[in-house]
């Protein structure tokens, strides 16, 4: 199509999306967040077994600002949010594009479930600023954003919507055909929708739960059958997060994928972390639901193809 | 061999030994999950259709298919005929065959067909096609809003979406791939 005609046609959805993030921020500026920047281009990054980075000249363009974000939070930085410009290799879909924009937090002093409830506070917040009543209208489906929203464990969303158990998913390796399949396309229907407990096996950076090992502090937020977050109570011990990362790397070195160099810094940085939670938050599928677009290309101003 | 993150609409791959078309395609990727590849496969000799999820990791043969260039030449009842200009010999396929591209056939435009072994299965269009707009509401003028778009329709009876200034009469391109208006083409 005429380019310079699908870049004026997008102008509806790149305001609202500009006045959505005027709202994130002034919402973490009133509780006293600080807001950071960190370097897009690092020497290293959490290893994680199915994310790949883009290489830029021997380092990597980030693929989120967790460890610099947790590296500030543990010198006293209780309050901190980004908006980071991230990179993902080989992703792109409906629902991906390789430069996206994640929404990052962390708190000191909160669990997962203090930042649920900090979640159905912000959404209240940009939906009022946006001038928008407390329902939004995402592909047919009245999303109520009021809360308290559901609250599922992983486990008993495979109880309602899977043909077998979690344990049974993730025995057979199809968790994540699963949730994409069966599960992501009931969820967030009516209000937004909290998915949490999640596997420890798929949560690397996670706390776990005390009573339940098995299971790790992580929540992933779903509106409208979208995925729009994910957080963690944060993992805080070195040797447990250590242990973690060379299990990420094992996964890598097995699928073929290069290991990263050991975040030497940040495991050094993590005993003095306090108790907290954080979160990555999809501004582009957020935006997505605030202008009722089917896909991610609607509200980016420019996608690579156009490039 | 393509591997997973080479699937993509129209990719024409092979499956125990039968050629299938990728006929819908999605990414997709769960929260911290692996990468998906959800597609609808469609056998090209008996039309039967499956829906598969590839993985990353995943690698599969291209479908042993042979092209040829071939010029349109009409339809008749439900098969449209196709003749090869050196040897004047002609195949016909059915609309099924020809699925989306019957949008953009026009007489005499030249495009690959495909063969396994001596069947002919279908037809590959030109990526961009010039059609000429054979209905269009007036352009109301002063409607300059950039964006604004109106349906319009081509002379294969085609009917889709482009920028309010396009005018009956005119050239339009048109993404064969997507269906998609592409721009207005200047005589």
């Amino acid at each position: 199509m005429d380019e310079q005609w699908i870049l004026a046609r997008r102008r509806e959805a790149l305001q609202t999306r500009a006045a959505m993030i005027q709202a994130i921020r002034q919402f973490f500026l009133s509780r006293d967040y600080l807001e950071v920047e960190t370097p897009l281009r690092v020497p290293t990054q959490a290893p994680e077994a199915h994310i790949d980075p883009v290489m830029s000249e021997g380092w990597f363009l980030h693929t989120s600002p967790e460890l610099c974000m947790k590296r500030l939070l543990a010198a006293g930085y209780e309050r901190i949010f980004q908006f980071a410009r991230c990179f993902r290799a080989g992703e792109r879909g409906n629902l991906h594009i390789g430069e996206f924009t994640l929404l990052e937090w962390y708190r000191a002093g909160i669990d997962y479930r203090d930042m649920m409830d900090e979640c159905e506070d912000l959404f209240i917040h940009i939906t009022q600023a946006l001038g928008r009543g407390e329902t939004v209208t995402y592909q047919g489906h009245k999303i109520a954003l009021a809360g308290p929203w559901e609250r599922i464990s992983v486990r008993d969303a495979f109880h309602r919507y899977a043909p077998l158990t979690m344990e049974e998913a993730i025995e057979a390796d199809r968790f994540d055909e699963i949730m994409v399949s069966h599960i992501e396309p009931h969820v967030g229907l009516t209000n937004p929708t909290i998915l949490y407990n999640y596997p420890a096996s798929l949560a690397a950076l996670s706390r776990l739960r005390q009573e339940d090992p098995t299971l790790a502090e992580r929540f992933e937020l779903y509106m409208g059958g979208l995925e729009v977050a994910n957080a963690f109570s944060e993992l805080t011990d070195r040797d447990e997060q250590q242990a973690r990362f060379a299990r990420e790397q094992d996964h890598r070195r097995t699928r073929g994928k290069p290991p990263y160099p050991e975040p030497e810094r940040f495991l050094a940085a993590l005993p003095s972390m306090p108790e907290s939670s954080g979160i990555a938050l999809g501004v582009d599928r957020l935006a997505m639901i605030f202008t009722d677009s089917a896909t991610i290309d609607d509200v980016v101003a420019f996608t690579p193809e156009m490039l | 061999m393509y591997s997973a993150s080479d699937l993509r609409k129209n990719l024409k791959i092979q499956i125990e030994g039968e050629p299938y078309v990728v006929t819908d395609f999605q990414f997709v990727k769960p929260g911290k999950g692996q990468a998906l590849y959800r597609c609808k496969l469609k056998n090209m000799v008996t039309g039967s259709q499956f829906d598969r999820t590839f993985r990353s990791g995943d690698s599969f043969e291209p479908a042993n298919l042979q092209e040829k260039n071939m010029q349109y030449l009409y339809k008749e009842g439900d098969q449209y005929c196709f003749m090869d200009n050196e040897t004047y010999e002609q195949v016909y396929l059915t609309e099924d065959q020809v699925g989306e591209a019957s949008n953009f056939l026009i007489d005499n435009i030249e495009a690959e067909i495909l063969f396994f072994g001596s069947d002919a299965l279908g037809v590959t269009l030109p990526n961009f096609v010039d059609l000429t707009v054979t209905q269009a509401d007036p352009w109301v003028k002063g409607d300059t809003a950039a964006g604004n778009t109106k349906p319009i329709t081509v002379e294969t009876g085609y009917t889709l979406n482009a920028p309010s200034f396009i005018e009956e009469g005119e050239k339009i391109r048109i993404d064969t791939r997507t269906g998609d208006y592409s721009t207005r083409v200047k005589e």
